[in-house]
């Protein structure tokens, strides 16, 4: 809840009555925002769920060829940058300017962690091996050796790397409009612009921090744990 | 010219006469409510017309017997009109067992038709009248749509898969053969003539035709062109299903599942080895070495060979 | 009969909101709602004039069965663009961004929209939008369709398939924005009193508009990224050669196309409400029904897009379910025609152009929706899919439904918007040319679906010359009917009468202020104790 006390120091912009009704629109706004986010990450979840089913080995096949431990470590980090995430808002509403400085440079850390390492090793070696429809499609022996262990057939396992791409490409693309977000907020967490009583840009921030944070938790069992491990 | 201009195309199957009534009807519908609402408003205009420049009229809410009243009533028409059009979809839908039939493959920017017998043609179809002719549609490119207006019917052609769609022609004559569904530069120019003849007249066209080679012969060639024959022998070997009574069979998948050998299922195991074959893949592809209407002539082959039960002397 | 005071002679007050500030920035840089309404209305108007020279183009050259003027690669190019820019950079903005920027606020008693500069970016996207779609035309066009079915599109296509949806999938982010901040408004920034069954019909209407927008566009933008994609990397997604399902994108694009064109209706139906409501000086019979009405549609609009697929190969069964839904979706439809009607019984009716485009708009739309049935209907669709009776269907509904009511609106509020009358006996006269040459041209189109002439056909039987010849005259009056408001609206602003703030009589919020309204739009918040108070009711209450 807002403070009333403080909360008329905090500028309200001129079409709101005052501080409380512009905060609720805004984030009433973000929250639909978020449901638009929904239905666009939807349509390839649509085109995922048709191809497992009607390709569910190459599915499985590809699934096999992902790296699990980068997928593991990504969960693990996100869900860390979501609590330090949440952690902040804490701090926000607590008015600790420092300790909001800090929750939110961790979060960006790992963020940040996130897309350097998904880049620069997942998907690198993906290139490497050969795994990249449209790029480079030339499985390596050893990816061709577990493609043929799940009777897959190769174009249905590049179409299984297609959304692999797609979803956690657009995934990663909202990880750093994520990291801008959270620049800026640490920005006018440094000016003191959001310990003041008027911690709602924070919350708003953590809210879509948070959704990226879900939809990645979808995308990880979803595309690395297909048919399980026991290989 | 001016008078001579059609307002209805001819009704030459069977399911034309059906499909009018329900089109008449629903004309009728549209008539009468939009002539209904037409005069309402009409005379609403007229008689409460503004008559002074501030003239401000009693005021009413609502009235909720009414609404429920254009409300169910309405939604019992949409009911009525839903099953009555449902069924002739399904009429439409459901070729009869007997129905001859007839092979079409769409491309950018023609028709080729296959008859069984042997007859190919392009940009026509010649059929029997009084008899039923199911076609079995692919495309070699994109979504073409066999659109035959005096038959009322229509059916999406699509790559990748068969569609099919069926006639009973009752009058002899021409009729107008229209692609109907966007395909590119030459969509408009995709037309042609479906011709209907008398029984006698059909059976001479078909033998006056150079190519008459049947279609199943056609694909015993091409069966033994490709090497088909050197893993699917008549014994059948380790992991290769013999071709005899295939065809109808109940195929299990390395799944699990059980799925019937039909033409989807021929075409995808000649095209695309998958484990929708059943078998593990050792199978090579023929993508790209034949077309949709070589794969057609094969399947009519392995059709050739007998369904399960039927004990027939294989051509090997 | 109360009576209503009409000021006898009006004034334009001193200080309003088109000159509260002068110069090219206080318009590019504005935030200012009824400002950006106009930023809209320049544009779309643009667009109106680009996609109507197609359409003039095409009508044309249908004049001879064998083509008038053009080759068909060039006529296909033509109907894509034609759709494409009616739809996307016209139709769907239209009411939502030039009535709705102008009225919203001002109609629920606020100040502004929620997020004033959200709104002028939601407008720079747009232009950026259709500068990105303009430059794919003038680089030679796209020739699939505005359906952009697969493989066509990604696959096969020669056009310049790629720019184009780049600029539709931009275009999607601006109505996604405005729809958020639509929603926002009316939820939170409401006046004392405004509960929501005070609220117009025409922010009811919005309303679910914007909650379409919100759920539908994203589902076109990613379904247009994937087609990029495929174009680019010819990756397989779409391709059956490559174990990709071309039905697919059917699935993706019609799940987005059919809310797409209740966001095309809604917001005309519900500028009806307002323009009956004045017009009779009679609260809308039926008000609660009307609102819901709206929000069913736009419920039931996500559930019924298999009926554009009834003859693509999906199931008989998916079939049988989407045609049921889509009968369930006609029946609001009608509810809301029946209740305008009978909000005329002993209403005071006006003869002035915002009405005669809405009685305009009850006939076409009515028929509009009916001819809809026969292609709801599974067995009358299969020989009326892809013909002209389709074209002809949605022209009725998009056409003789959602751009009369633009005009009937634009008619209504063009002396709030700009202080000044426009003249009465014109306008009358554009109304009748407009109604008598869509019919004449849209009409005929019914007869040449049913014999089974197809459409986007650039050449076709000889035939169905005579109905396309009688078409393209129809055209041509209509053409010339959209063409007289353009000059008389800009002769008004200029040198029309002082409106005063309520020429027609009409009650609602925005007749209690000024016309054109300061920018603030209220000099004190509202209080609203009811809708459409035109006087005292009558014992009849249902």
């Amino acid at each position: 809840m807002a403070d009333a006390a403080h909360a008329s120091a905090a500028p309200v912009a001129h079409q709101f009555d005052d501080f409380e009704q512009q905060t609720i629109a805004d984030t009433f706004g973000m929250w639909l925002f978020l449901a638009t986010e929904v239905l666009f990450f939807g349509g390839l979840f649509c085109g995922y769920s048709l191809y497992r089913n009607l390709y569910f080995e190459a599915f499985t096949a590809g699934s096999h060829l992902l790296k699990i431990n980068y997928g593991a470590f990504y969960t693990v980090l996100l869900i860390c940058s979501s609590l330090t995430m949440a952690l902040g808002v804490r701090a926000a509403q607590l008015r600790r300017r420092t300790a909001l400085m800090v929750l939110v440079s961790l979060t960006w850390i790992m963020g940040f962690a996130f897309v350097f390492v998904k880049l620069r090793y997942e998907w690198y070696g993906d290139y490497l091996e050969g795994l990249v429809p449209g790029l480079n499609w030339a499985p390596s022996r050893e990816s061709m050796e577990m493609i043929n262990h799940f009777h897959a057939a190769g174009p249905h396992v590049a179409l299984f790397f297609i959304f692999y791409f797609c979803m956690t490409g657009l995934h990663a693309l909202h990880m750093v409009v994520g990291l801008g977000l959270l620049t800026t907020l640490l920005i006018f967490a440094k000016q003191g612009k959001v310990t003041g009583g008027n911690y709602n840009w924070v919350e708003l921030v953590g809210l879509y921090w948070h959704f990226v944070d879900i939809v990645w938790i979808f995308l990880f069992p979803l595309l690395y744990l297909i048919g399980g491990r026991y290989v | 010219m001016l008078c001579s201009f059609p307002l209805k195309p001819p009704e030459a199957s069977t399911l034309s006469v059906e499909w009018d009534y329900l089109y008449y009807f629903l004309t009728a519908l549209t008539i009468f409510f939009s002539g209904l609402i037409f005069a309402a408003v009409f005379y609403f205009a007229i008689k409460y017309r503004r008559r002074e420049k501030n003239e401000v009229p009693p005021q009413n809410e609502g009235n909720l017997m009414l609404e429920l009243t254009w409300t169910i009533i309405p939604s019992l028409i949409c009911v009525f009109i839903f099953v009555w059009s449902a069924h002739v979809f399904m009429r439409a839908s459901s070729p009869p067992a007997n129905a001859t039939e007839i092979f079409v493959v769409g491309k950018q920017w023609m028709w080729k038709v296959q008859h069984p017998e042997g007859p190919r043609e392009i940009n026509q179809l010649h059929v029997p009248v009084n008899e039923p002719v199911r076609l079995t549609m692919t495309s070699e490119d994109v979504i073409h749509d066999f659109g035959v207006p005096a038959f009322r019917i229509k059916r999406d052609v699509v790559p990748g898969m068969y569609s099919t769609e069926w006639f009973e022609a009752t009058k002899t004559g021409q009729y107008h053969l229209f692609c109907d569904q966007f395909c590119g530069m030459g969509h408009s120019t995709m037309v042609g003539t479906i011709f209907v003849m008398s029984p006698e007249d059909y059976a001479h066209w078909l033998t006056s035709q150079l190519n008459t080679k049947p279609m199943f012969a056609s694909g015993e060639l091409l069966y033994t062109q490709l090497g088909c024959n050197t893993c699917h022998t008549p014994d059948g070997k380790p992991g290769v299903p013999p071709l005899a009574g295939l065809y109808g069979s109940e195929v299990k998948l390395q799944n699990g599942k059980t799925v019937t050998a039909d033409d989807a299922y021929l075409r995808e195991s000649i095209l695309g080895p998958e484990s929708i074959v059943g078998y593990p893949p050792t199978m090579p592809t023929y993508q790209g070495q034949l077309n949709e209407e070589e794969v057609l002539q094969l399947i009519a082959y392995i059709k050739s060979l007998g369904s399960p039960g039927e004990r027939k002397a294989t051509k090997q | 009969m109360s009576t209503v005071a009409v000021e006898l002679t009006p004034t334009l007050p001193e200080v309003h909101y088109l000159n509260a500030d002068y110069g090219w920035r206080s318009w590019l840089f504005t935030t200012d709602h009824k400002r950006i309404a106009w930023l809209y209305l320049f544009a779309i108007t643009g667009f109106f004039a680009v996609g109507g020279l197609m359409a003039t183009l095409m009508r044309l050259n249908l004049i001879e069965p064998q083509g008038l003027l053009m080759e068909p690669a060039s006529y296909n190019k033509l109907f894509t663009a034609h759709g494409l820019i009616m739809i996307f950079f016209f139709l769907a903005p239209s009411i939502p961004t030039v009535l709705g920027n102008f009225l919203i606020p001002i109609m629920i008693g606020a100040r502004d929209v929620a997020f004033p500069k959200l709104n002028l970016l939601s407008w720079y996207i747009f232009m950026l939008a259709g500068s990105v779609f303009m430059f794919s035309v003038i680089r030679g066009g796209v020739d699939t369709g505005w359906t952009l079915y697969t493989p066509l599109s990604t696959t096969y296509a020669n056009g310049h398939v790629l720019s184009a949806a780049v600029g539709i999938f931009i275009s999607g982010f601006s109505s996604i924005l405005t729809g958020l901040n639509f929603m926002v408004t009316i939820h939170k920034m409401r006046a004392p009193g405004m509960t929501w069954f005070r609220l117009p019909l025409f922010i009811w209407a919005l309303y679910a508009t914007s909650v379409i927008f919100i759920l539908a566009m994203p589902v076109i933008a990613i379904t247009l990224a994937l087609i990029a994609l495929e174009r680019v990397f010819h990756v397989g997604i779409f391709d059956p050669a490559l174990g990709g399902d071309p039905i697919l994108f059917q699935h993706l694009f019609w799940f987005f196309g059919h809310p797409e064109v209740y966001i095309l209706i809604l917001p005309s139906m519900g500028v009806m409400s307002e323009l009956v409501a004045a017009g009779c000086r009679k609260r809308i019979f039926g008000y609660s029904f009307v609102a819901f009405s709206s929000v069913a549609i736009a419920a039931i609009s996500f559930m019924v897009w298999g009926h554009h697929m009834f003859l693509s190969g999906q199931s008989l069964y998916a079939g049988f379910v989407f045609s049921a839904l889509s009968f369930a979706v006609a029946i609001p439809s009608a509810i809301k025609v029946f209740n305008w009607t009978a909000t005329m019984h002993k209403g005071s009716v006006s003869y002035d152009a915002p009405m005669l485009y809405a009685i305009g708009f009850i006939g076409l739309f009515t028929i509009g929706g009916l001819t809809g049935l026969f292609l709801a209907s599974l067995g009358t669709d299969v020989h009326l899919h892809d013909t002209y009776f389709v074209v002809a269907h949605f022209h009725y509904v998009m056409v003789g439904g959602a751009i009369m009511g633009y005009l009937g609106g634009l008619h209504l509020w063009w002396p709030k918007m700009t202080g000044k009358l426009y003249p009465e006996a014109w306008a009358r006269f554009a109304c009748l040319l407009v109604f008598a040459g869509f019919n004449l041209t849209f009409g005929p189109q019914f007869i040449l679906g049913y014999l089974g002439m197809p459409r986007r056909y650039a050449v076709y039987a000889p035939e169905f010359q005579v109905l396309n010849v009688m078409s393209s005259a129809g055209a041509s009056i209509l053409a010339v009917g959209y063409l007289i408001p353009l000059i008389y609206f800009t002769w008004s602003a200029f040198k029309g009468p002082v409106a005063g703030p309520n020429p027609w009589g009409a009650k609602g919020l925005e007749w209690t202020i000024p016309s054109p309204p300061p920018t603030n739009n209220f000099d004190e918040t509202p209080i609203v104790t009811e809708a459409y108070a035109y006087g005292p009711e009558e014992a009849h209450v249902g």
